[in-house]
């Protein structure tokens, strides 16, 4: 059974039958949501097939599909997922439903809605699941168009702002990594992921430029800084089904970049330029967390957390430490899960009192008790608290991190403290301060609606804390066989050996 | 499976009281109270039934990362033991008292929840076999101490001190976490059994950083000394502990005073062998602890907040127990743990009782005269004194604090150290003016007539701040409101609890003694206060202590055990000999000579004014970290990411764009349509042509 293609196209295929139904507009779509809602559900069911047949004691590619595309351009279809990829995969499939479900109160457009999500989701499994240079970039790329245009359409007042910076900090980085990808192919003679990354061998200087050519693209994706500043701007504007998405899955495309094809590919570059990422992280993360400290904007303040956890993921990478590539994988999952609930905690009230100020807000406690509970297990995770999911990542990146440099570790760390500041700051703002008018005192509690998305996105977030084994017992032999495949073991060692000398 | 039951039983209370205790007041008592009396019962029973080889449970897998292996574990030695009993009786014991305590409150079942919460973290901290589970244990006890002391989050100043005690500890934690990498760097496990025996093998190893070199395992222990500074509220760290007086007082007994504050000398204890290959980490402990030891002793000289003079007691004594650490004396350091959790939780609950007797009036200047209205809380607060002053008979009988205290000094003393001399010389100093806050607190509140003009004048300050207090809660400077107070987080007075009919100035008509629930947990560890010292001072620090510990703490360079009870008389009797003199001057300053105080108040006002403002760490700490923190995020976001990257980034080229002509400014302000077209048949283009290429030179 073809099964990664189920995954991937089954949404397509709902978009198709969506497009079929025809009725009165209120029917139309009220359908839309509940077939969306199906076909995103079934679509999810694969994925956790996928990921419980998956076997645990091989690294490689697993699932693999391959079919004769376009010869005569040298093009084939090929899918697989391994360690590296799955956990992304399922992501994308869990969060898609979870979006579904929140935005059962759209009023405008709601099919034009469904549709859109749908295709994202099958576009983002795509760039997971794609094994040929350019099947990726078609994914990869074909992401931004529907995020575009639930931007667009759905979004804030200062929407057309929004997507022209968006567009533009992509573009030039898509432009250049496709450029990379050429010549990837060109010097390799094969567009085979598979093939490249136990065989890929560029020389010296132009696997530099190259390097540089895939860190435009995946550095801008991720967000790193000081090319993150869309990212706020896209977060503000965007719906809150957008937002969720963005920072749940969108973002890791940029880690899944640097960890598919930076770092296999390109070991010597990797290793050469570690050090502008590590400089890159650390400001991001102290920068990004004392930025988030003084917004006043909900969602401006989750935009800039996600910056600076994000700075945990890119340390993490480079560091070539078995700790340090497992727990950015782990932090990329984590944060999708929390982030997207943190989107959608402030989703709740926008959709209360239609505003994302923290001064409007207050003394939530007392009349939406439920929301502050789910406020606060976020919250936690957010502030990498050991028993979430937030913990294990961070912490194994701070192991990863001293094993490279000291003061590496020291800023990376640094986060924990910040992270803490600013998330209770907020959670006491708007949860505990004393209300700031009659408003917030009418506020309904979470409907039981809101509580289906939310708790299990809770319970993943405690369980993955306090059993992480789950996810790493999946990823844990890729990432040896990433960093043992032999360009970037020989490489990186010979250059500890000549650091020491 | 016994051990298991204690860690799980507080856990399981936690969840029942929570869950099925919000609509009834009883059974929210109950399902906490009987799991945490169990508890506590089946840890007496570990503690005499336990074997010479450490108990060992492993649970399951917890963090499978390559060589960084780790399971949670139930590991259960002479140490874990200690604490198991330590934490499980107090526990036990306040929440019993909360059930009287909290009987007015509207949530007992979060509250109580919360409590067991903690007892069980704190049990996952004591029993870990390895340093991650230690970390959940010790961020879990920061977050129950951040959810109970926010617990009246109708209070500002309590939500202020909640999160200022978890970012104080957050500070603390990034030393502990990165002494954790360290750790991992030099031994390549995280696992106490395989690390503590090689301790020696690493003690030579350097670290290389800008040029100079460092010993790495004193750079670990350093870290992780940073780590137990934060929890045990070491000076520099200790800034969250006086604030996080705004909890319930049940609170401040079970975790500010007898158990979570001590998890820093816990922890140096677990890993004494590592501390006792890092000469120079432990001599900086030592300093450190002396310093907290007469700092905090000399604040609360001039305290007037009832609870706040018990806390800064809390943080001298942490003071004494590290510097025992300090000079290798890990038996004395655990023997005062054990005690001071005793008397020191007899303190604050009976301080508790005080309060709740005056409806929520904290400041000792309103009280007075108290002894014969409330008898057993004055027993109780005399009893908690005199063993924290340390009183006794050498040789025939002494309260707790006399044997564990006196065995602090006398290792001291043995250290034969400059550190150890230095230590010592400012223990016993610290010992008078432990003797003097303490007598000036009982005097004022139980024997000195009340100064009723003082005691209106008080009120009224309380009452005006009160209400400035609610004004700026409501006005629209949030943001500010939340600097400032996270600044300085020292909102004194302004947000107790005040009730009209408080303490009434005509003698306290109203005022009546606590319930028996609330009485009996203080007379269960008035026991312990009495007892704990005489019963265990051999086992712990005396001819047995070889037999006791076994290979739980390092006591291979023990000062005390090493002096072999060869101690001169002059060094046993100071720490009594100094608690007199406290005990005399206080005595002298409050009965006979009062208006000397008053001279000396105003003769050396700027003193006063420098104790009163806690040596002015909050103050300073604004400036440096807090208020900066708020001021460079603007700059960076401001000049940063508004007017740096974004003006010369994406709006530039936008302006740039707009100013090339009128067809791309329709694209700019445009359809969004159009983008998504124009991107994606760009992409064809591109990719036609470039496959094109590629192919036609492949072939």
């Amino acid at each position: 059974m073809p099964l990664l293609s189920l995954i991937t196209f089954l949404p397509l295929l709902g978009v198709l039958f969506l497009l079929l139904v025809r009725g009165e507009e209120r029917t139309v779509e009220s359908n839309a949501f509940w077939m969306a809602l199906w076909v995103s559900l079934v679509t999810l069911f694969l994925a956790l097939l996928a990921w419980f047949t998956y076997d645990r004691t091989l690294g490689g590619f697993q699932f693999v599909e391959e079919r004769e595309w376009l010869p005569a351009l040298g093009l084939s279809y090929r899918l697989g997922v391994d360690g590296i990829s799955l956990p992304f995969v399922v992501l994308s499939a869990l969060l898609t439903p979870i979006v579904i479900v929140a935005s059962r109160m759209i009023q405008e457009r709601a099919r034009t809605y469904m549709i859109l999500f749908l295709v994202l989701e099958t576009l983002m499994i795509g760039s997971f699941c794609a094994l040929d240079l350019f099947l990726f970039y078609i994914f990869f790329e074909g992401v931004l168009i529907p995020m575009f245009l639930i931007i667009g359409i759905w979004g804030g007042p200062r929407r057309i702002y929004a997507t022209f910076k968006f567009f533009l900090y992509t573009l030039a980085g898509s432009l250049l990594m496709l450029l990379a990808l050429l010549a990837l192919r060109h010097t390799q003679g094969t567009s085979d992921i598979t093939w490249l990354l136990e065989n890929a061998q560029v020389v010296s200087g132009l696997q530099h430029w190259m390097w540089l050519a895939f860190f435009a693209s995946f550095a801008v994706k991720i967000p790193m800084w000081p090319v993150h500043t869309w990212l706020p701007d896209a977060h503000v504007e965007a719906p809150t089904g957008g937002s969720v998405i963005l920072a749940g899955v969108l973002l890791k495309l940029g880690g899944y970049g640097f960890l598919r094809f930076s770092v296999p590919m390109l070991p010597e570059a990797s290793v050469d330029f570690a050090p502008l990422i590590f400089a890159l992280s650390a400001v991001a993360i102290v920068y990004a967390s004392l930025v988030a400290l003084v917004q006043e904007d909900m969602k401006k303040m989750i935009a800039y957390s996600s910056v600076a956890h994000m700075g945990f993921v890119t340390a993490g990478i480079f560091t070539f430490t078995r700790e340090g590539v497992e727990g950015a994988i782990f932090q990329m999952v984590s944060h999708g899960l929390i982030s997207a609930a943190l989107f959608l905690i402030v989703g709740v009230v926008y959709d209360r009192r239609h505003s994302r100020k923290i001064s409007d807000y207050g003394g939530l406690v007392n009349t939406m008790p439920r929301y502050a509970v789910v406020f606060m297990v976020f919250m936690l995770g957010s502030v990498g608290l050991p028993g979430t999911s937030g913990f294990i990542g961070e912490f194994l990146v701070i192991m990863g991190s001293f094993q490279a440099s000291g003061l590496l570790a020291f800023f990376v760390a640094s986060g924990m403290v910040l992270g803490a500041l600013y998330m209770l700051s907020l959670y006491r703002r708007v949860i505990f301060a004393a209300p700031s008018d009659g408003e917030s005192a009418k506020m309904e509690d979470l409907s039981p609606r809101e509580l289906a998305f939310f708790v299990p996105l809770a319970v993943l977030v405690l369980l993955l804390g306090i059993a992480p084994t789950l996810l790493t017992s999946v990823s844990g032999l890729t990432v040896d066989l990433l960093l043992e495949s032999e360009p970037l073991f020989s490489l990186f060692h010979d250059s500890t050996a000549a650091g020491e000398g | 499976m016994l051990v298991a039951l204690v860690v799980f039983l507080p856990l399981f209370g936690a969840l029942a009281s929570g869950t099925f205790g919000r609509r009834n007041r009883s059974l929210a008592n109950g399902l906490a109270v009987v799991p945490m009396v169990l508890s506590a019962f089946l840890a007496v029973v570990v503690w005499l039934t336990l074997p010479e080889t450490p108990i060992r449970q492993e649970l399951f897998p917890f963090i499978q990362s390559g060589g960084f292996a780790v399971s949670w574990a139930i590991y259960v030695d002479r140490l874990t033991a200690v604490m198991f009993c330590v934490v499980t009786l107090v526990s036990a014991a306040v929440h019993v008292y909360a059930v009287g305590y909290m009987q007015e409150d509207a949530s007992p079942s979060r509250f109580m929840a919360y409590l067991s919460l903690f007892t069980f973290f704190m049990l996952a901290l004591v029993s870990a076999d390895n340093f991650v589970q230690m970390f959940f244990g010790w961020e879990g006890v920061g977050l129950a101490s951040y959810l109970l002391i926010g617990f009246w989050h109708h209070k500002p100043a309590a939500n202020a001190a909640a999160v200022k005690a978890f970012v104080v500890n957050r500070v603390g934690d990034l030393g502990f976490a990165l002494g954790i990498a360290g750790i991992f760097v030099l031994f390549g496990s995280v696992v106490f059994e395989e690390i503590l025996p090689l301790a020696a093998d690493v003690a030579e190893v350097q670290w290389h950083f800008a040029g100079l070199s460092f010993d790495a395992l004193t750079v670990t222990c350093l870290l992780l000394f940073i780590g137990a500074m934060g929890k045990s509220a070491q000076l520099g760290l200790h800034v969250w502990l006086p604030d996080a007086m705004e909890g319930p007082t049940p609170v401040s007994a079970l975790i500010h005073a007898a158990t979570m504050v001590t998890a820093g000398v816990f922890m140096v204890c677990r890993l004494s062998p590592l501390f006792a290959e890092a000469p120079f980490a432990l001599e900086v402990i030592a300093v450190l602890g002396a310093l907290t030891a007469f700092f905090a002793a000399s604040v609360a000289l001039v305290q007037n907040d009832i609870k706040r003079i018990i806390a800064y007691s809390t943080c001298s004594q942490l003071g004494y127990m590290f510097f025992a650490a300090g000079v290798s004396a890990y038996g004395a350091a655990m023997f005062h743990l054990a005690t001071h959790a005793f008397f020191k939780a007899l303190l604050f609950l009976g301080a508790g009782s005080v309060i709740t007797a005056l409806h929520h009036q904290q400041d000792i200047r309103s009280m007075g005269g108290l002894a014969k209205k409330l008898p057993w809380s004055c027993a109780a607060l005399w009893l908690g004194s005199l063993a924290l002053i340390g009183v006794g008979v050498p040789g025939v009988f002494g309260l707790a604090g006399f044997y564990s205290k006196d065995a602090i000094i006398e290792s001291a003393w043995a250290a034969h150290s400059p550190i150890g001399s230095f230590a010592m010389a400012v223990g016993l100093v610290a010992a008078v003016l432990t003797a003097f806050y303490s007598l000036r607190l009982l005097l004022l509140v139980f024997h000195l007539p009340q100064d009723t003009a003082l005691a209106a004048s008080v009120r009224a300050e309380q009452a005006a701040a009160q209400l400035d207090g609610e004004h700026s809660a409501h006005g629209a400077h949030h943001h500010e409101d939340a600097k400032e107070a996270d600044a300085s987080g020292a909102h004194g007075l302004d947000s107790h609890e005040l009730d009209s009919h408080g303490s009434d100035s005509h003698g306290f008509a109203g005022v009546r003694e606590s319930p028996m629930v609330m009485l009996l947990p203080l007379a269960f560890l008035a026991l312990g206060a009495i007892f704990s010292g005489v019963f265990y001072h051999h086992e712990f620090v005396g001819d047995h202590a070889h037999e006791f510990w076994g290979d739980a703490i390092s006591l291979a360079h023990d000062p005390l055990l090493e002096a072999h009870g060869k101690i001169p008389f002059w060094v046993k009797v100071s720490p009594l000999v100094a608690g007199a003199i406290g005990i005399a001057l206080a005595l002298w300053l409050f009965m006979r000579n009062t208006a000397l105080r008053t001279t000396l108040a105003t003769r050396f006002a700027g003193l006063h004014r420098f104790l009163l403002h806690k040596w002015f760490f909050d103050e300073l700490y604004a400036r440096l970290f807090v208020r900066p923190a708020w001021r460079v995020g603007e700059i960076f976001f401001h000049g940063g990411d508004k007017n740096t990257i974004d003006r010369w980034g994406p709006d530039g080229v936008s302006s740039l764009m707009a100013r090339s002509g009128a067809r791309l400014r329709k694209l700019q302000t445009g359809y969004l349509y159009h983008y998504a077209l124009w991107m994606l048949l760009g992409l064809v283009l591109l990719m036609g042509w470039i496959l094109f290429s590629t192919t036609a030179g492949a072939n």
